[in-house]
């Protein structure tokens, strides 16, 4: 989680490069001057959420909520608590049209490099609303598909973590959290991986899964992730020996 | 029905991603589905018997059903359930994919009916427990479970669960690791480090040492001292090439070249890790003894640096040459 804050302020302060207010000049400390930059990046992006971007961009809470709590009836995902090199990645994949959705395509496409990383930030310092209760009990095979895999399936908290929490770190933006994201939503990503949609990530590993499962195991892997909580009283520890 | 059919087919051991059945041959319940791959293999091999173990929800209720799920069990958590046992963090499911099930990941369904064999890594005929034992030894680096021993007999019974209506001797299609010819190019430790960066070190970690979950080994170490030591079939080339050719980027397995597989076992094989066991009190001689094959890198200098030092995390005896590394690699 630490180093994923970092690069998010590395790129913070990549981006303030360019500000009016030369770091050097002024009297207040390095860090005294990153946290203004980073406060001044997180109103534009509360700026963009509330309101759309200058350039066109739809507001953000729109569809995905003030809080970034997403709508699970309408299948929009949370955004609140994702880590930031994974949100950024996404938003560059809308950028491209390389993720298949209209809408976030059009949003995206008005969108500046340094837009991104600021909404990015902005999202990931929210707290993920608390889980929607689940209207269906989820099936007993998506437990087991994400617990324990299926044959050339890995189980999807090997990389996606415990509970589907993320593993957070380095692997935050190719491994992100996907506990209490709406069903359908879940399944729809799977779905376009399935028909190449969705861009395959690092080596092609969800496209590969979305190819190997059925159309019965998508749909309750999902109804698995979207009832599990996506805050815990104990945290993830993840160490790297 | 759970009788298994045989087919025609010529080449001995393939890219076995997929549990097949063929139709007409299946157990019940089992779907029958056949990938591109093991099509392929079924096309060009011998008399390839074709099998798949039973589904998990048909491990019995009753007191056997009992000692198979507690090999599964250990099968999946290797260190909390035989701590006595093991020796770095690694699990059996480490090298055997899928809680030892999948085709092409040395599947335990598959080692059963093999046992007993003579074998030329310990000079005589091996019990299914032996063989397990050496897994042990070697590739958990820790200590061998007793013949008898409440760990050994639940794996066996683990394993002998999933094998039921598999022919005793028969060669089974996705037995062990894909076998892949001698690369062209040799093998390249430059060209395997591009390859690890490129494909592997996202989840085991630029320096090789894997990533701890809440305690648990969760993406193992692929050398260093808490990986398998010099004496795991993973330390020899040809092997550790197959499993990866086959079973890597987890999820993704068959997506690198051969030529790819052959230079990033190279490169993994070319990093320190702990003693053989069998270690003679120097590294030549223990190479001589047991590491004097074209697949071998132990006594071989890699990259610059001899191999077989070990990284001082076993019980073996240090000889006039045997020198423990000095510290344990990535901490």
């Amino acid at each position: 989680m630490r180093s994923m804050l970092a690069f998010a302020v590395g790129l913070l302060l990549g981006v303030a490069a360019h500000a009016a207010v030369p770091l050097q000049a002024s009297k207040v400390s390095v860090s005294e001057a990153g946290q203004l930059e980073r406060d001044a990046q997180i109103e534009l992006a509360r700026q963009i959420v509330m309101h759309g971007s200058p350039q066109g961009a739809h507001s953000c809470a729109t569809c995905h909520g003030e809080e970034g709590q997403g709508k699970t009836k309408a299948a929009f995902p949370h955004l609140a608590g994702l880590p930031a090199p994974y949100l950024i990645r996404q938003l560059r994949h809308f950028n491209q049209m390389a993720r298949d959705n209209p809408s976030m395509q059009a949003i995206a496409h008005n969108l500046s490099e340094s837009q991104i990383v600021a909404l990015a930030a902005y999202f990931s310092r929210l707290v993920p609303p608390p889980v929607m209760g689940a209207t269906v009990h989820p099936p007993a095979l998506g437990e087991q598909l994400a617990l324990h895999g299926s044959g050339a399936v890995p189980a999807c908290v090997t990389c996606h973590g415990p509970g589907g929490r993320g593993l957070g770190g380095a692997l935050s933006a190719a491994f992100p959290p996907i506990a209490g994201q709406p069903a359908v939503y879940l399944e729809r990503q799977l779905v376009a991986w399935r028909n190449d949609k969705r861009p395959v990530g690092p080596d092609g590993l969800m496209g590969a899964v979305g190819k190997h499962l059925t159309v019965e195991q998508i749909r309750a892997v999902s109804l698995y992730f979207a009832a599990q909580p996506t805050l815990s009283n104990v945290p993830t520890a993840v160490v790297r020996p | 029905m759970t009788r298994p059919c045989t087919l025609h087919l010529s080449r001995i051991a393939g890219l076995a991603a997929a549990i097949v059945v063929l139709a007409g041959c299946g157990r019940p319940g089992v779907p029958k589905q056949e990938t591109a791959a093991s099509r392929n293999e079924r096309a060009a091999s011998p008399h390839l018997v074709v099998f798949a173990p039973p589904p998990l929800s048909e491990i019995p209720d009753d007191a056997f059903g009992a000692e198979v799920r507690h090999g599964e069990a250990l099968f999946r958590n290797t260190l909390a359930n035989a701590p006595q046992y093991v020796g770095n963090s690694l699990t059996c499911q480490s090298c055997h994919l899928d809680a030892g099930r999948l085709a092409g990941s040395a599947p335990m369904w598959a080692a059963w009916v093999s046992y007993p064999a003579y074998r030329s890594k310990d000079r005589r005929v091996d019990t299914f427990a032996a063989r397990l034992q050496g897994c042990f030894r070697y590739s958990m680096n820790g200590k061998p479970p007793p013949l008898g021993s409440p760990v050994l007999v639940a794996l066996e019974a683990y394993s002998y669960w999933m094998a039921k209506g598999a022919p005793t001797g028969a060669l089974l299609a996705g037995a062990r690791y894909p076998v892949l010819p001698r690369p062209a190019q040799g093998w390249n430790y430059a060209r395997g480090k591009t390859v690890y960066e490129q494909h592997c070190a996202l989840c085991h970690s630029p320096d090789g040492q894997g990533l701890l979950v809440d305690g648990k080994p969760w993406f193992p170490p692929v050398w260093g001292s808490r990986s398998y030591n010099w004496g795991a079939g993973m330390a020899r080339l040809d092997l550790a090439a197959g499993f990866i050719k086959g079973n890597m980027p987890l999820g993704n397995g068959g997506s690198l070249t051969d030529q790819q597989a052959w230079d990033v076992a190279y490169y993994i094989d070319g990093h320190e890790r702990p003693q053989d066991p069998r270690y003679l009190g120097s590294i030549l001689a223990t190479r001589e003894a047991f590491h004097a094959g074209p697949f071998d890198t132990y006594g071989r200098s890699v990259d610059g640096r001899l191999l077989g030092a070990g990284t001082g995390t076993t019980g073996t005896t240090t000889g006039a040459h045997g020198k423990r590394a000095t510290k344990p690699a990535g901490t």
